[in-house]
């Protein structure tokens, strides 16, 4: 398989992702700079995580206007995957590729932790390599990262199994103990209808290597990898 | 009473998103963009009915917390 | 252009902060009264932040060389070889004052200004530290000081995506006019690759990039005076604001650039902006400097030369070229869109032209600027010895003790300030803050980074040379208690008034016990910064020489943290404890009392428990470590038992006393064994003359100390968590 990262200016988890990328995949993705809108034909598109713009004005929505980002809007409409990590997950839903958006977090303040996350369903391409329920621990760092959209956007992405994770404590439970941002229904990352685009807040390339404290994250990457091998 | 304060730096502070707001109008195609600063609008409802004791308060809120006078300045609207 | 009207009067000069004898020496160096640009330019370089002139004859004396020692002090950042082709560039600096102004922008900005003199060597910045000193927590201004420094810090490293990974929160009252806010930075180079300040090649082009120059930072004093008449207060800031955008983009930008050969020379303009970097690039080379200031980019209309020179704007680079290769340059800053201009040459006059508007605004000789700046060899009262601690009083049971120390605001949980930090980007840090040093992975390779930051202000105001000795010593045994070698220092000196003898005794004081502990361990300084006239009311903060330090370990496997892997694990206690309360955190915090001398630091003993420790921990036998300091044992152990949720049962070396359990002997450590491994390290530890101790086992969750009252995980973990959140939260 073939990925690809975007590179915004700001963006600063670009080489985490690809770190992580190429352990699972054995060579290394493309890495595409924000104004190149003629980048390979791949398989996996990811949007990094970082400060696209220095987050001035609203998290990622400077960056969502970038012919990298054109492009990426028209090929996820043909059905290319579409991994939105933090700052990737605010850019892509300031294009429209996802619904809601990102907000201040409740307190008010930056967190960089791990969070304790429950998979939702693991009948998709990103987390086929987990078992539905499976709590996971993986690393939030965002100051942005309260996922609001309105009651039926909400009831709808429920309904239709587009809530991909959420944040929960150690043995699963949905809490808002264990809300580290104040989203709505503790909804830490979610799907397209199509199922082709995730967004989440969470960093799973942060926890995909033994000597970062963990590999909850590296499953997801391998999913990916083993889905569009 | 209801009122408005604008808070915005003051002019020579740097203002880092005013200035990426401003590069990234002219990619979108806005050339006669020349300069962006960007600042805040706050809106207050207060228990008052004297426009000067309003002001006064406001004005003294303004300098103890809604506007940091070190490289802030502020304007008072009052609405209504 | 008012600099034509402007009388130069000693009066004027005072306001750049030149004495009359200074001015004087302005005048002999010149053959003439200097102009406002030109006294503006000697006030810059001949102040204590630039020139060093009351702390040179003492930084001398510092040992700064060793055969891995690439660079040590006097450019940018001190250079260290690690192998491989390898080298690592950092330094500490301080932004005490802008940050008790401006908390945000001041704690920012400082975080800004030393990842610049890190990558301005060729450096990528893999990590930042903070060593932060607030007032007493009960003081108006803390609770919002540490909130907008917090922020500020986290704002910037966050934004540019520079994991901050250490550090130290402390409060002490001598802080409640000046807080110390004591950035550090560490990058990764290629050795070969290291790039440094002289400017050379006559005729070769003298670049501008990155931010544009506005009014920011431009000495206060003379801005209000009445020669800039109208709206004086609106139209010049003091205040600078950091662009952690634009500093991200500067960072790839310059990397970019270093990569191809087109750079000669590189400076930051840190402090004094323009005029200290171009002179500290002429005057290194040896050479002159012309600069055409209209060519500078402008954030504002018609700035003078006077302020072009003297802003501080954030986020700008200065860097000689290669003839012939402006294009190449543009070509990287335009893609990274920042401001790229040509703005002078090198020449071969020595002197420093500047011109504005077609005339010459400045006419200054480079060498005597530097060479002839005024050095003080200001009157020194040593600090009297501290008169011995008589009988300390048990301040109730022991049980209780501990959850009071634990509970107090130095030795409190730092969480809520690490969770506002990215400590975590660029997925390369092994061991996360919280515990002794903190580590990140040599990007790649097996290869970690030990670092850590330390200072025992109390130690250092009532014995500066123990103090001094002592903050070397803890910096090198944190890193030793991961499995580190440590290599080198830096550090940033923050003092009152150098004009009191009594603070020049501390700051001499300091000094010394900081070079006998760097000669003792082999450890020398690479790069500092000093900080005076921290002072207000002629009320000095404690003096607080802030070491960072930092260490090498070939394999990060090999690293051990604080936490016990597994029950049934013994506790060894390595060092010798006689008991010393002296300055005790106990003392301060249970007693009320701030005396007695603080622990003295045996340094060949420091050396040969650190280097039993760590070979202990490289040849696998080791499963945890924790250095003991603040709080002793007690308070050590509670934090390893915290760190793995799991309890202990300890004795106490002479039995359960308050001296034995809280006192703050120094040289000591915790290792955590397997049950098994014990005798036979005691057995290593008799052969090798160091010191050691059976201190308990792990396990259950309480922790005993024999005879004491047993506690709780969930106590323990109440008395040292709730601290800090609910202080902020107040």
């Amino acid at each position: 398989m073939d990925a690809a990262v975007i590179v915004f200016p700001g963006s600063n988890c670009d080489r985490d992702i690809k770190v992580a990328l190429a352990q699972s995949m054995g060579k290394e993705p493309h890495m595409v700079w924000h104004r190149d809108a003629d980048f390979p034909k791949v398989d996996l598109i990811v949007l990094p995580g970082g400060f696209s713009y220095g987050d001035y004005l609203r998290c990622g929505a400077m960056a969502a206007h970038s012919p990298a980002m054109r492009e990426v809007v028209a090929r996820a409409g043909k059905g290319t995957r579409v991994l939105a990590i933090c700052n990737g997950f605010q850019i892509a839903t300031e294009a429209g590729l996802l619904p809601g958006a990102l907000m201040r977090n409740a307190h008010l303040q930056y967190v960089c932790s791990d969070v304790n996350l429950r998979i939702e369903t693991n009948q998709t391409e990103f987390m086929a390599k987990y078992r539905p329920g499976q709590v996971v621990r993986i690393p939030v760092g965002h100051a942005d990262g309260n996922y609001q959209a309105d009651e039926a956007t909400l009831d709808r992405l429920e309904g239709e199994g587009l809530v991909a994770l959420r944040y929960c404590d150690p043995n699963g439970t949905i809490s808002s103990a264990a809300n580290p941002n104040g989203a709505a229904r503790n909804i830490a990352g979610v799907y397209n209808d199509e199922r082709n685009v995730l967004g989440l807040m969470p960093h799973p390339e942060r926890l995909s290597d033994a000597a970062l404290g963990g590999t909850d994250g590296r499953l997801m990457i391998d999913s990916l990898v083993e889905a569009l091998s | 009473m209801k009122a408005k304060v604008h808070v915005a730096l003051k002019s020579g502070v740097l203002d880092p998103q005013g200035k990426a707001i401003n590069h990234a109008l002219h990619t979108l195609g806005f050339p006669a963009v020349r300069d962006v600063r960007q600042g805040k609008l706050i809106e207050l409802e207060i228990d008052e009915k004297d426009p000067a004791k309003a002001r006064a308060a406001i004005e003294e809120m303004c300098r103890k917390l809604l506007a940091n006078p070190v490289m802030e300045t502020y304007r008072i609207e009052l609405v209504e | 252009m008012s600099k034509s009207v402007i009388e130069i009067t000693p009066e004027v000069a005072a306001s750049h902060g030149l004495k009359a004898d200074e001015f004087q020496r302005v005048v002999e160096i010149l053959g003439r009264n200097p102009n406002l640009v030109e006294l503006g330019i000697f006030g810059a370089m001949w102040s204590e932040h630039c020139s060093y002139k009351s702390s040179k004859k003492w930084l001398k004396r510092l040992p700064t060389s060793a055969p891995w020692v690439i660079c040590g002090p006097g450019e940018n950042a001190g250079v260290i070889d690690i192998g491989d082709g390898q080298a690592v560039v950092f330094k500490m600096e301080s932004h005490n004052h802008p940050s008790f102004i401006e908390p945000y922008q001041g704690a920012a900005t400082g975080v800004g200004g030393i990842m610049r003199d890190v990558f301005t060597m060729g450096a990528r910045p893999i990590a930042n530290l903070n060593a932060l000193r607030f007032g007493e927590p009960a003081h108006p201004k803390t609770r919002m000081l540490v909130a907008g420094v917090v922020h500020g810090i986290g704002g910037y490293g966050n934004c540019v995506g520079v994991p901050t990974i250490g550090g130290e929160t402390t409060f002490h009252k001598s802080y409640n006019g000046n807080i110390l806010v004591n950035a550090m930075t560490v990058g990764l180079a290629r050795a070969d690759r290291i790039f440094y300040s002289a400017a050379a090649g006559i005729g070769n082009p003298v670049v501008y990039v990155g931010s544009k120059t506005g009014r920011d930072g431009i000495h206060g004093a003379v801005m209000a005076s009445a020669e800039f008449d109208d709206k004086s207060e609106e139209k010049r800031p003091t205040v600078q604001v950091g662009d952690p955008f634009t500093e991200k983009l500067l960072i790839e930008a310059c990397l970019e650039l270093m990569e191809s050969d087109a750079i000669i020379a590189i400076q930051d303009m840190g402090a004094a902006g323009l005029t200290s970097s171009s002179f500290e690039m002429a005057s290194k080379g040896g050479v002159g400097i012309e600069l055409d200031l209209d060519l500078v980019p402008c954030r504002e209309a018609r700035m003078t030369a006077y302020e072009i020179m003297l802003s501080e704007s954030q986020e700008r680079m200065l860097m000689i070229l290669k003839p012939g290769r402006e294009d190449v340059a543009r070509q990287v800053f335009e893609k990274w869109e920042l401001d790229f201009a040509v703005i002078g040459r090198v020449t071969d006059t020595g002197r420093m032209i500047l011109k504005k508007d077609g005339q010459v605004a400045a006419d200054l000789p480079v060498a005597p600027l530097a060479e002839k700046a005024p050095m003080y060899d200001r009157p020194v009262q040593m600090t009297p010895k501290p008169a011995p601690l008589g009988d300390v009083p048990a301040a109730g049971d022991i049980a209780d003790c501990l959850l009071k120390l634990l509970a107090s605001p130095d030795l409190s949980k730092k969480d809520w300030v690490w969770r506002q930090y990215d400590h975590m980007v660029m997925a390369d840090t092994v061991i996360r803050p919280g515990g002794d040093a903190s580590m990140v992975r040599v990007h790649g390779t097996r290869k970690a980074l030990a670092v850590t930051t330390d200072c025992t202000p109390r130690y250092c105001f009532a014995d500066p040379e123990e103090g001094g000795a002592q903050a070397v010593a803890e910096t090198w045994r944190n890193i030793t208690a991961t499995g580190a070698k440590p290599l080198a220092i830096t550090d940033c000196m923050n003092f009152g008034n150098p004009e009191r003898p009594e603070i020049m005794g501390q700051f001499a004081g300091c000094i010394e016990g900081m070079r006998k502990a760097c000669l003792a361990l082999d450890y020398p300084v690479v790069s500092g910064n000093v900080s005076l006239y921290n002072e207000t009311n002629g009320q000095g903060v404690q003096p607080t020489p802030s070491i960072g330090g930092v260490g090498l370990i070939d394999d990060w496997a090999k690293a051990v943290q604080i936490a016990p892997k597994a029950d049934g694990e013994v506790l060894v206690l390595i060092g010798e404890t006689k008991g010393h309360l002296g300055q005790s955190l106990y003392l301060r915090e249970l007693l009320g009392r701030e005396d007695g001398p603080p622990p003295p630091v045996d340094l060949s003993a420091e050396r040969r428990n650190g280097d039993f420790v760590r070979a202990e921990i490289l040849a696998g036998r080791v499963k945890a470590c924790h250095d003991v300091s603040d709080g002793g044992i007690a308070v050590a152990v509670a934090e390893m038992c915290l760190a793995a949720g799991r309890g202990a049962e300890a004795g106490l070396p002479g039995g359960l006393g308050h001296a034995v359990a809280f006192g703050e002997d120094q040289g000591r450590y915790i290792l955590s064994i397997a049950a098994g491994e014990a005798a036979a390290l005691l057995d290593r530890a008799a052969k090798s003359g160091v010191p050691a101790a059976r201190l308990g086992q792990v396990g259950g969750d309480r922790l005993t100390f024999q005879g004491a009252r047993a506690i709780s995980l969930h106590d323990l973990r109440r008395a040292h968590e709730s601290w800090l959140p609910n202080y902020m939260a107040g």
